[in-house]
Formats: C-alpha cells, sequence, structure tokens
C-alpha cells in the first residue's frame, strides 16, 4: 500500500521534528544547569548534547552530529560521570553553602549576556550566501582535514596526547597506599 | 507557515541561549563539577554558532565543519584535565566547593 504524502505534510513533520529538537535541547541545557544532584546535570548535558547532535543533522552534516553523539555524550558526559563517582560531591552540604545573592545573579547575568549576543547576531545584516565552492560532504572535509587543516589536526592530536598524560600526572601525584 | 528549520536567526538565537545557560550555570554553581558541565555548555553554543554559519553563509562548507571537529577534540582534553584536578582537589581538600578552596585567601 502506497500512502501519497504531500510535500506540504512532509515539510510540517520536519519542522515539528526540529522543533522537538530544539526543546530537547533547551530543557537539557535548564536541567543540566539547574538539577540539585549532579548526576542528574550530567544527564542533563547528556540530553542537551542529543539535541544538538539532532540540530547539525538539520544544519546539513550528519558526520557532525554522529561525532556529537559519540564524542560528546559517549566520552566527556563519561569523564564527567566518572568525575561525580570518584569525588563524591556533598549535595546537601554545597546547597547550604550557596551564597544567597548567587541564584537572582546568575539569572540576571545569564540572561544578560543571552540578550546581549542575540541582539548582536540578530539585529545584525550578514552579508548575502556566497556561491557554494564545496558541497562539505564527508570526501571533502577528510581531505581538507590532511590537505589544508593537516598542521592543526596534528597540533590537535599532540594536545590531546598532552593532556591525556598531563592527567594522569595530576590524577596521580599525592596518591598513597591507604586511600 | 513557520519555517523555523531554514532560518539563521533561530540557530543564532539557539548558540546565544545554550552561551547564556553555560555563563548562568557557570556563576550558580559551587561545586567543581557543576561548573565544568556548565563550561561544555559554552562550548557547544559556539559550535552551533559554527555551524550555521557554515551551513547558510560559508561558500566552503568544510571550514565550520572542521572547525566543530576541533572544539569538539578542545573539549574532550578540557574535560579530561579538569577531571583530573578535581580528582587531586578532592584527595587534599575532601571537597570540590570552591567555598573550601581558600587557602592562599590569607
Amino acid at each position: 500500500m502506497n500512502i501519497p504524502i504531500s510535500a506540504d505534510m512532509a515539510s510540517i513533520v520536519k519542522e515539528g521534528v526540529f522543533f522537538g529538537f530544539l526543546i530537547v535541547t533547551v530543557v537539557g541545557a535548564l536541567l543540566a544547569t539547574c538539577a540539585k544532584r549532579m548526576v542528574r546535570a550530567v544527564f542533563g548535558l547528556v540530553v542537551c548534547f542529543i539535541g544538538v547532535a539532532g540540530i547539525y543533522y538539520f544544519l546539513g552534516s550528519p558526520f557532525i552530529s554522529l561525532m556529537q553523539l559519540m564524542i560528546y555524550v559517549g566520552a566527556v558526559a563519561i569523564t564527567i560521570a566518572f568525575a561525580i563517582m570518584l569525588a563524591e560531591p556533598d549535595e546537601d552540604k554545597i546547597e547550604a553553602k550557596t551564597p544567597p545573592l548567587a541564584g537572582p545573579f546568575a539569572v540576571v547575568l545569564g540572561v544578560a549576556v543571552t540578550w546581549a549576543l542575540a541582539a548582536a547576531s540578530l539585529g545584525a545584516k550578514w552579508m548575502n550566501p556566497a556561491p557554494v565552492e564545496k558541497e562539505g560532504t564527508i570526501t571533502q572535509v577528510g581531505e581538507a582535514l590532511l590537505t589544508n587543516y593537516s598542521m592543526v589536526f596534528e597540533l590537535v592530536s599532540i594536545v590531546l596526547l598532552i593532556a591525556i598524560l598531563g592527567s594522569l600526572v595530576v590524577a596521580r601525584s599525592g596518591r598513597d597506599k591507604s586511600c | 507557515m513557520l519555517t523555523l528549520s531554514t532560518q539563521l536567526d533561530t540557530y543564532l538565537f539557539l548558540g546565544a541561549m545554550l552561551f547564556g545557560f553555560g555563563v548562568f550555570g557557570l556563576v550558580k554553581r559551587p561545586s567543581l563539577i557543576g561548573m565544568l558541565i556548565s563550561a561544555e555548555l559554552i562550548l557547544c553554543g559556539a559550535s552551533v554558532n559554527f555551524m550555521a554559519f557554515n551551513h547558510f553563509l560559508a561558500p566552503d562548507k568544510t571550514v565550520g565543519q572542521i572547525m566543530t571537529l576541533f572544539i569538539m577534540a578542545i573539549a574532550a582534553a578540557e574535560a579530561a584535565i579538569a577531571m583530573s584536578i578535581i580528582i587531586a582537589v578532592y584527595r587534599n581538600y575532601r571537597s570540590v566547593e570552591t567555598q573550601d578552596l581558600s587557602d592562599l585567601q590569607g
């Protein structure tokens, strides 16, 4: 059976999915910044990253969307979860010790920063889109990484190597048998 | 009809909002781990902006994607180092709150 789908309906569905990803992103960010328990904050971060991965898909690059899922959801969020498990933050004590004005001040600052950035970027008159030279397929991204950006590529690998070694050294120092 | 997904402004506003959430959390959270989570949100907002400009305005659509990949690599390195610093701080102070790390305050 073949149900004909009109172009109008397809675009409504597309907009609906996009709106869903927007909501998921914002709710995740809200959870990540406002949840009392740190583990829930990490979960909110994961939700936010999944939403952003969907946004990247709408921006025409499934590859970056997949990388977002792999690196952020798979690696960064797990790293933060390990930090919580190893450092066991005492949430109830933290709540009691928070300066009373930190919350309202944070809200004012966050709204001000968002408003300023949004006003600057929405009010600006962007240049007209230039004629497309490269479509940005995975093949082209790979070629550009190994030709135009090969130096930066190598430097990023060295940065990652040093970060791994440095984090091992920092986390290891001061460790004794008793604890 | 409402077409949010084909407008640059939607993505720019989302990027600004993620950045704002990050700043909000960075000020609000009293613990190092919460601040690390907020810093990741800030980096994510920057990536969204790069991808939006890449899709809508750039002639060469590989540039923004590669920049986003580099931001991801830097974010991963940052998370690893921040985790090791948090563990070292916890080992020395038995706490990860910014209020307790006041040895140099005099």
